[in-house]
């Protein structure tokens, strides 16, 4: 997206799309050479992929989730973007799960970059919810505030134009709101749509993010909205924001997470968590890698990939001949304390965006939100137990 | 370091001379590649490089050799992995990849104002990252005029840079203790026991002594107990931190440390510094 500075009057644009125009939209994104990815149903999930067409939309699908539990289900309208956030987030497009850093075509050459800048695809993300704008902020502090920067993740980045879609219902799983990341997207965004379902006819309330929204929507049949429009539209996040039932205190989280690395209660969350990593995998902001180095057969022709690991491998920490986090109470708690504690020592704000998937995506429907209120029980617990028995230091 | 090193991908250096330290670690000299950000190699004593076998991988290796001759690029490699075994089998003439420098060194020019005495303790192939350090202390007398250096090994065989020991141990400003923790049948006529007794046998002055350890964790706990006891203060400790490290440029995640890189912010930290988080197992 082009970081342009918006004069006000762009920025206060609002239009209508109706939804007869909305193919339109994604059309004129193809024609400026966009691949666009968005919102499709696949093995029976909303997931991102490749779109030409937005009758490839999940039209008039929703999803029911629960910790440890995702479906699909029919919705009463023909609603594109009602559904709640799904098993995918676009760091798969930012940050792909596999890819070549860099190539030797024999022992005696130079290794090679396998991606030139110019070379990475250009992708218009549709679909992407407040949440995930936040998301994608947090992974751009991780590859592109240095003291490195990472050209794959850059070369992407800076090409991605973002059409953002307020959320219009609260998944169960969601809390954005407690962790001040939607439902309501404020900024990063090329376009922002609001869709309203409910009036007589649908439509799409679109808000400019920067001169490249500004100018694509030229080509897209539109009108300036009414003031009962917008208010429609207002009302659609108020609703979503109004249905959220989970929430995460952060105010002191940092500071609780560093006093309790001894909290019995971890060796409590261990016993259920299998370590099978589905949570670090569907989070949109986990971001490390494990390098894998191959060759062709002869030997002669290597390649160095990186693709997605996850700190609850026991591989991940391994040095001279063992594990550093040996227990899996340590690689939940490393895990859970990275995302809401040490985070913010690292890039200024706590990791988590409050989407939900490592709830609804946990096999046992491990929920942090309610890990953490249970640490925090145990941390209370224990410090009533030394204040009431003075004796319990004797042990 | 520039916060705009946009860089992936690393390149090739000639190895040079390849020299037996132990029976299992070599000091391997390659011929200086460019630096990660394309100009001249320089680096920092206590900074490391990516070292890789192409279609094998890569592995973190700290410097050995000296910052004041960056025309040679000197690592000492203990052969313990796949990766490290093929690295120690390259014979002279071919080429290895190089990625770097990276990461936080020794304090060399940030040792404390008034600070005269350096001491510097090292456990097995702990010293070959704490080298270019000893070298730039006595490559600067004026500032650094009295350097103890105390070294353990498990055994006699596996002490690196003997015939360099033995120089240092002939100089005024420097002195040299060296133990072993077993001497075994080897003829070894030296101290037998571990590093961390020698801490508490020599002269030093705790107000003015900056100390600089590096070695198997366990050797770094002890060591920074016995260096406490002796009444040096934690902010004039520096100790180099090793984890899991795969890719140097605090992108792929392992080598986290609490709320540390150890690949950026370390290797080398003031004690002061992570003291809290030393306390902590399996962080």
């Amino acid at each position: 997206m082009e970081a342009l500075p918006l004069d006000e009057k762009i920025n206060d644009l609002k239009v209508v799309l109706k939804v007869e125009d909305f193919q339109q939209l994604l059309d004129a994104l193809i024609r400026r050479d966009y691949q666009v990815v968005g919102p499709t149903l696949k093995e029976g999930a909303v997931v991102y992929d490749s779109l030409t067409r937005v009758s490839q939309l999940p039209a008039g699908w929703t999803d029911e989730q629960q910790a440890g539990h995702y479906s699909l289900k029919k919705r009463s309208d023909q609603a594109y973007f009602g559904y709640g956030v799904g098993p995918q987030s676009w760091k798969k497009f930012l940050f792909p799960p596999r890819i070549t850093l860099w190539k030797q075509k024999s022992p005696g050459e130079a290794p090679e970059p396998a991606e030139l800048p110019q070379d990475a695809p250009r992708y218009a993300f549709l679909g992407v919810r407040a949440c995930e704008l936040k998301a994608i902020t947090l992974q751009d502090q991780v590859f592109l505030t240095g003291p490195f920067i990472d050209p794959i993740y850059q070369a992407r980045r800076e090409k991605v134009f973002i059409v953002a879609v307020n959320c219009g219902q609260a998944g169960a799983n969601c809390f954005c709101a407690s962790v001040g990341s939607g439902p309501q997207v404020t900024q990063g965004y090329d376009l922002a749509l609001t869709e309203v379902t409910a009036a007589p006819e649908a439509y799409f309330l679109v808000e400019v993010g920067s001169q490249a929204g500004q100018t694509l929507l030229n080509e897209v049949t539109h009108r300036p909205a009414t003031g009962k429009e917008v208010a429609e539209a207002r009302q659609v996040v108020e609703r979503a924001a109004s249905e959220m039932s989970k929430s995460l205190a952060t105010a002191d989280l940092k500071d609780f997470l560093y006093t309790n690395y001894e909290n019995p209660y971890w060796a409590e969350v261990a016993g259920r968590c299998l370590a099978c990593a589905n949570c670090t995998l569907v989070c949109p902001t986990c971001f490390c890698t494990s390098p894998e180095d191959v060759s062709d057969l002869t030997g002669q022709v290597t390649e160095h990939r990186r693709r997605w690991d996850s700190c609850f491998s026991l591989d991940f920490s391994y040095l001279h001949g063992g594990s550093v986090r040996p227990s899996r109470q340590s690689r939940y708690r490393q895990w859970l304390t990275h995302k809401l504690g040490t985070w913010q020592d690292q890039f200024g704000e706590i990791g988590c965006v409050g989407c939900g998937r490592c709830i609804t995506w946990c096999p046992v429907g491990i929920d942090l939100t309610t890990e953490i209120r249970a640490l925090r029980q145990a941390a209370a617990t224990l410090t009533a137990g030394t204040e009431t028995n003075p004796k319990s230091d004797e042990r | 370091m520039s916060a705009e090193v946009v860089v992936n991908v690393p390149v090739q250096a000639r190895l040079l001379e390849k020299r037996r330290e132990s029976p299992d670690t070599f000091t391997l000299t390659l011929e200086s590649p460019p630096s990660i950000s394309g100009g001249k190699f320089f680096f920092a004593p206590g900074q490391f490089n990516m070292l890789g076998v192409p279609g094998l991988g890569e592995v973190p290796i700290s410097i050995s050799g000296d910052p004041a001759n960056p025309k040679k690029l000197v690592h000492t490699v203990r052969a313990v992995g796949n990766i490290t075994e093929a690295i120690t089998a390259t014979h002279p003439g071919a080429c290895l990849t190089v990625r770097g420098p990276f990461g936080a060194g020794w304090p060399v020019d940030q040792t404390r104002t008034g600070s005269k005495e350096i001491i510097v303790v090292a456990g097995g192939v702990g010293l070959p990252p704490l080298r270019p350090a000893i070298y730039h202390f006595l490559a600067n007398p004026a500032l650094y005029p009295v350097v103890t250096l105390l070294y353990g090994a498990r055994n006699p065989l596996d002490l690196v840079f003997k015939r360099e020991l033995e120089q240092w141990t002939k100089r005024s400003r420097m002195r040299v203790e060296i133990t072993v923790d077993r001497a075994g049948s080897s003829g070894w006529l030296g101290r037998v026991g571990v590093v961390t007794n020698l801490i508490g046998q020599v002269k030093f002055n705790p107000d003015r002594v900056t100390a600089l350890v590096c070695g198997p964790e366990i050797m770094l706990r002890y060591t920074l107990m016995e260096l406490e006891k002796r009444g040096v203060g934690p902010a004039n400790i520096y100790v180099s931190m090793e984890r899991n490290m795969q890719c140097g440029t605090r992108f792929c995640g392992h080598c986290q440390w609490g709320p540390y890189f150890i690949c950026k912010d370390g290797p080398v930290f003031r004690y002061d510094h992570i003291k809290d988080w030393f306390s902590l197992q399996e962080i």
